[in-house]
């Protein structure tokens, strides 16, 4: 174990000074899922650095032993068919690398596919996250908020992202707290996160969605859940509601700045979470949110 | 003037207008070049007519260096758009339209051609056949691809390019969001030219089956046999998916069907799963010809028979097997849950089990060889180390958790690339190289050669290992721009620099064919390389027949053991050989398929339902034609032979 983690000690040591002073979003987790990630990383690339040298040591052995430039000009290569024991052991080890591989890709699948372990003992935050053309909408509907382009999410917590599209299929991606996943028109996905301290974090789109893909980003802010509770009472006091006539122009293409309302646009225009097939949105609308009132201005969040 | 109007380019830029000028100013001169030089008649009896497989693979071969071409400077204008922060060169919509045709250019349009060049030239010399099985065949799939091409390259100037990636995911490529003609053109031109590949699966099958020479048993067929076989073995499962895919999007696009839709019932991820289905396998159709290739190559130069032969065999056996059971790894990230995942991630990883027996392999015939640093040796030396680190990261993007952290990330753009520029490219470039004296009767400069090699290997180096650190970092790929605050600048900068270099070696590769064919002598015999499969031991030209007489074959190496053993190679003697005729409806039917693709494209259905009225008529017009072929008599064969031997 030791020899393990010194080894992935030098190779992380490697790419940091290789890439300059700041660590690589991927490989600076602050979240459990975004570890187990990178702990996977660093050790693929430990043991597969091995393989590359093994390889380039035996290739450079070769070239250099029996170049024909070295080679008495009468030497006549010899005829060899291949030895049995030479191309077990070419599979076996290869064998017993990937069978370790397999054994790690398949626990860290259940741990990333499930709630954080160290938090398993809290209720997760469910966060409705879904992508138009080119924006995020974020609905918290335990605190009947929603937000566009910014994430607010309290630490220490497990959060359940509940993922969907209002178009193309989008990918869901905040590198420091884990790995994407697909966002579709036709189902929901779900992902699990957790933040482990406060702070900023990069947020974006990262499946190819047309023109304004490439600024389809939001910020994340993870703070205290002490924190968290008192922007939630700031949003409900300050944010104006969100009617269905706001939301379907929100879904029109293009890029909008950071938006708050209070309500959230679950009630008029569902997750496709129960049936299957896409068809007609709207039929169950017009049922929740009816205490609010047409009110269309926004708060515009200041960044 | 309404009607017209939809042959508009809908984005279009002063580079589109300049490049149609040229595009016009270059057909121009080819027409009055031909006519001038009273050349038309010559290149429809030798060329477009022509069923010799000799010919076909030659024409391949310079579709596939023009399209290489233009698939590069598509990458060249890719990178300089991301070389520096918030860069104005291209929009965004010219960028998505770049990336798209780069990909589908370089993977439908230079790598299959590439490697159809060198299976339909090599394969029936080195089994010591006269032709293909189904010659006209051969030729109606060589112009279905063709006319693909053409089809698709006319997207930049009629209607406007294809934008949705070359994965074409739906529900973006869809009428809702891609609303030029772009993604038609991308459906029409695929299938067309996907049409001629399936034909070539059946008939590379058939002919490797059917017309061995006496004594060619399967084990005993040179390696590049063996991965055609198994190559095309894959082509024949894979690609009727890809054609009922885009039969579904096509139907979706211009029939109001809702196969990919978000609405009445539409599934997202149907076309993504259809299209990797055929689109994992598609990157082993590539990689396992150009393995056979570096087979060839590296027991010809260590100058040593391929070690461990059968395990060779069999791992490209299991790779093919394999290559069809792993395609979700493409999109881990759709939600499918840890067991999927499981599944194939394991079946990904066992793939590099096999891949790396044949790693060994090649290294243990350099074992005690006697090697030769020759320009087709270098490619296959260069690819063992770069093809390593590609297909180390690919176990590493195989880990599915790690890979919800790599996909859509340019780590993951570093890795394919990786494996299909050493693997594919250089392969091709080695074949090339290698075989242009059987091709051309003379060979391409050493010297010239060399420095193309270490231009291209140092700056593929320098363009892609730089895209796993920013993939890292949190850089996607198909971005348009990156802003300053996220510190990719310095190294896209690395990367444009290296596409620079890779262009270099390109423009040196051409310079070397222009180089070569004024100054390389022509007196170099039939066997330059001192090779070992039969390819070489026929003339050089080869004559249309290939062979005066059918070889008589004892093991994979059935030259070399002539060469050294004193084994009888020729031992008949000559008889008439019956060859098949030239015809010019392959060439007829497919330019009708274009006609065809061209009318879909725009919705114009009277034209597109008489071009298929005529595509039957072409297939009637076969099936009532009586066209045995013609034989050539002794005499003349001996008059051939004769003037080839004083070529000599």
């Amino acid at each position: 174990m030791k020899v393990k983690s010194a080894l992935l000690m030098l190779v992380f040591t490697i790419v940091t000074v290789l890439t300059g002073c700041e660590p690589l979003m991927v490989l600076d987790p602050k979240g459990p899922q975004a570890n187990r990630q990178a702990h996977d990383i660093m050790l693929s690339i430990g043991i597969m650095s091995f393989i590359v040298i093994v390889v380039f040591a035996i290739l450079i052995y070769v070239l250099i032993k029996y170049r024909a430039s070295k080679a008495s000009p009468d030497y006549e290569p010899p005829h060899i068919e291949g030895n049995k024991w030479v191309e077990m052991i070419c599979v076996g080890i290869p064998i017993i690398i990937v069978a370790y591989f397999s054994f790690v890709s398949v626990q860290s699948n259940y741990i990333v596919e499930a709630k954080p372990q160290v938090y398993k003992d809290k209720e997760p935050l469910v966060i409705y996250a879904s992508s138009s053309d080119w924006k995020w909408h974020f609905s918290y509907p335990e605190e009947n908020i929603e937000t566009v382009n910014y994430l607010y999410i309290p630490t220490n917590r497990p959060i359940e992202f509940k993922l969907y599209s209002y178009g193309p299929i989008t990918s869901f991606w905040i590198p420091q707290l884990g790995g994407q996943k697909y966002a579709m028109s036709d189902m929901v996905t779900t992902l699990h996160l957790a933040a482990d301290k406060p702070g900023e974090m990069m947020g974006r789109n990262a499946n190819f969605s047309g023109k304004g893909f490439a600024e389809n980003m939001f910020n994340v802010t993870a703070t205290t859940e002490k924190d968290f509770d008192k922007w939630v009472k700031d949003v409900k006091k300050t944010a104006k509601p969100l009617t269905e006539k706001k939301f379907n122009e929100l879904l029109k293409p293009g890029h909008l700045g950071q938006m708050t309302f209070t309500g959230t646009h679950l009630g008029f225009s569902p997750a496709p979470e129960h049936h299957h097939s896409g068809s007609s949105k709207h039929e169950e609308g017009h049922t929740g949110n009816s205490q609010m009132d047409m009110d269309m201005s926004e708060h515009q969040n200041h960044k | 003037m309404e009607f017209f109007q939809r042959f508009a380019i809908p984005n279009p830029s002063l580079a589109i207008y300049a490049s149609m000028v040229a595009i016009g100013l270059t057909v121009i001169a080819i027409i009055a070049g031909l006519t001038y030089f009273k050349k038309w008649g010559y290149l429809w009896r030798e060329w477009l007519t022509t069923v010799d497989h000799k010919r076909i693979g030659i024409m391949y071969l310079i579709s596939a260096l023009i399209m290489l071409f233009r698939g590069g400077v598509d990458a060249i204008m890719m990178r300089a758009q991301l070389a520096v922060p918030d860069n104005k060169l291209l929009d965004a919509q010219h960028y998505n339209e770049i990336f798209t045709t780069h990909g589908v250019v370089m993977v439908m349009f230079m790598a299959m051609p590439f490697i159809f060049a060198f299976m339909n030239y090599v394969v029936p010399l080195q089994i010591g056949a006269r032709d293909v099985a189904f010659p006209r065949l051969n030729a109606l799939s060589f112009w279905l691809f063709f006319f693909g091409a053409m089809l698709f390259n006319l997207s930049f100037v009629i209607g406007g390019s294809p934008d949705a990636g070359w994965t074409s995911y739906f529900p973006l490529a869809g009428n809702d969001f891609s609303e030029s003609v772009g993604t038609n053109y991308y459906m029409l031109a695929i299938q067309i030219s996907g049409l001629g590949s399936l034909m070539t699966g059946i008939n590379m099958i058939t002919t490797i089956i059917k017309m061995r020479a006496p004594g060619m048993t399967l084990m005993k067929m040179p390696m590049f046999t063996w991965a055609t076989l198994v190559t095309n073995l894959i082509m024949v499962t894979v690609f009727p998916v890809l054609t009922v895919a885009l039969a579904m999007g096509t139907m979706d696009r211009l029939f109001g069907t809702h196969f990919f839709a978000t609405t009445n019932g539409g599934m997202d991820m149907l076309w993504a799963n259809l299209f990797w289905v055929w689109g994992h396998p598609e990157v082993y159709i590539l990689i396992l010809p150009a393995f056979g290739i570096y087979s060839e190559i590296i027991s010809t130069f260590a100058g040593r028979n391929l070690y461990g032969y059968k395990s060779m065999v069999a791992s490209m056996v299991v790779i093919s097997a394999l290559s069809c059971m792993v395609w979700a790894h493409h999109f881990f990230t759709m939600g499918q849950g840890a067991l999927s995942n499981s599944f194939f991630s394991i079946t990904t990883m066992m793939i590099s089990v096999p891949t790396g027996v044949k790693i060994f392999n090649w290294l243990f015939t350099l074992w005690k060889g006697k090697i030769r640093f020759t320009v087709p040796m270098l490619y296959s030396i260069g690819f063992i180390p770069l093809f390593v680190i590609g297909g180390v990261t690919g176990v590493m993007l195989a880990m599915s958790a790690a890979d919800y952290q790599y996909h859509n990330t340019m780590f993951l753009v570093a890795h394919f690339h990786n494996t299909i520029i050493p693997g594919v490219v250089f392969a091709m470039l080695a074949g090339l190289t290698f075989y242009w004296p059987k091709m051309f009767g003379f060979m391409l400069n050493e010297r010239i050669g060399k420095w193309a090699f270490w231009f291209l290997s140092i700056g593929f180096c320098l363009a892609f290992f730089p895209m796993y650190i920013t993939g890292l970092d949190g850089q996607a790929r198909r971005m348009y721009t990156y802003s300053e605050a996220t510190g990719f600048g310095p190294l896209n900068m690395v990367s444009f620099v290296g596409a620079g270099v890779m262009a270099i070696a390109f423009a040196l590769i051409v310079y070397n064919v222009y180089y070569s064919v004024r100054y390389s002598p022509r007196n170099i015999g039939a066997d330059p390389w001192d090779a070992r499969s039969l390819e070489w031991a026929t003339h050089t030209p080869v004559p249309e027949y290939n062979f005066a007489i059918e070889p008589q074959v004892a093991s994979s190496q059935a030259f070399w053991d002539s060469k050294k053993k004193g084994h009888e190679l020729f031992p008949g003697k000559l008889e008439k050989i019956h060859m098949p005729n030239n015809s010019g409806v392959p060439f007829i039917m497919s330019a009708i398929f274009f006609v065809w693709g061209f009318s879909m494209v725009f919705s114009l259905w009277i034209p597109a339902i008489i071009s298929v009225i005529a595509i039957f008529a072409c297939m009637a017009h076969r099936s009532f034609e009586k066209d045995h072929g013609h034989y050539i008599s002794v005499k003349e064969i001996e008059e051939t032979e004769t003037k080839l031997r004083g070529a000599n």
